[in-house]
């Protein structure tokens, strides 16, 4: 009994449990005619990016992802689906013919640079010097996992954290300028 | 092998960026498109975080970056979307064709 709670509860097992979601549901939520079940599948899809981020011991951006992807994103957009009731219009909006041929070939391209990229990566010199993660563990047991986020946010990246706040003032204000009505 | 399941993280973050560019090449619904692009943002995210594992925290702080400007990018480009219906009464980019030669 407590091997198969074990087996249940390894890393493995529950990485390939959400990698198996969020593939699922990504490629449900590309082909589904229905903007609202698109968008269901999305938060799916992000909600099990999010366990796939505590296994890799981000627990604050997982926290982030449900909280402001998953939460917020994503009702602003099922806000817009509804409030243009794009909910039940069932037309066909999938490229045929020659265009689908043309994206298969562009993704079949993309996944072999990829692929290439990626496969090679554990063999370059700044992975295989890197300090492992040993450092990182050491530093969450030390300041937590809001603090080993928040300490460089304040310190050497102060200048990008401000000017996020800038932009997202930016962004409130265009967002408003530009869906606000004639007046 | 410095830490488990890089690799794997890897593919799917490879497979689920290839499906976000399928999307957006195949779908016609302005709203989808931008999922999609949503999702490639999330792909790229991942594979931030499976290697700051490895190589250290600023690959997290990055992936909180991008966050932020996804929102910031929502937002706007779903007024735009609202403002864009509001003129031609549909979301389907085959509509849209001014920029078309």
């Amino acid at each position: 009994m407590d091997t198969i709670f074990e087996f249940l509860f390894s890393r493995d097992f529950l990485f390939y449990v959400f990698s198996g979601v969020t593939i699922g549901s990504a490629l449900a939520m590309v082909t589904r005619k229905n903007p609202v079940a698109s968008l269901l599948f999305m938060v799916a899809t992000l909600a099990s990016l999010a366990g796939i981020y505590v296994l890799f011991e981000a627990h604050f951006l997982a926290a982030i992802q449900i909280i402001v992807y998953a939460g917020a994103i994503m009702v602003l957009f099922l806000f817009v689906i509804m409030l243009l009731n794009l909910g039940h219009d069932y037309q066909k909006d999938l490229k045929g013919g020659a265009w689908a041929i043309f994206a298969f070939v562009v993704a079949g391209a993309m996944a072999g640079v990829l692929a290439r990229q990626y496969g090679g990566i554990e063999a370059l010199p700044i992975y295989r010097d890197a300090h492992g993660p040993q450092v990182i563990d050491a530093l969450l047991a030390e300041q937590g996992a809001v603090g080993v986020m928040a300490h460089p946010l304040f310190t050497d990246y102060v200048l990008a954290f401000e000017l996020t706040g800038i932009l997202l003032l930016v962004a409130i204000v265009g967002a408003l300028a530009l869906a606000k009505r004639r007046v | 092998m410095l830490t488990g399941l890089l690799t794997e993280a890897l593919v799917v973050s490879a497979f689920l960026f290839v499906v976000g560019t399928f999307g957006v090449l195949v779908r016609r619904n302005a709203i989808i498109m931008f999922l999609c692009i949503e999702l490639q943002l999330n792909a790229v995210n991942l594979s931030f975080v499976a290697l700051s594992r490895a190589l250290g925290i600023e690959g997290q702080l990055y992936v909180f970056f991008v966050m932020t400007v996804a929102a910031a990018e929502a937002a706007v480009g779903l007024a735009i979307i609202i403002s864009i219906f509001r003129h031609y009464e549909t979301v389907n980019v085959n509509n849209f064709n001014l920029l078309k030669w």
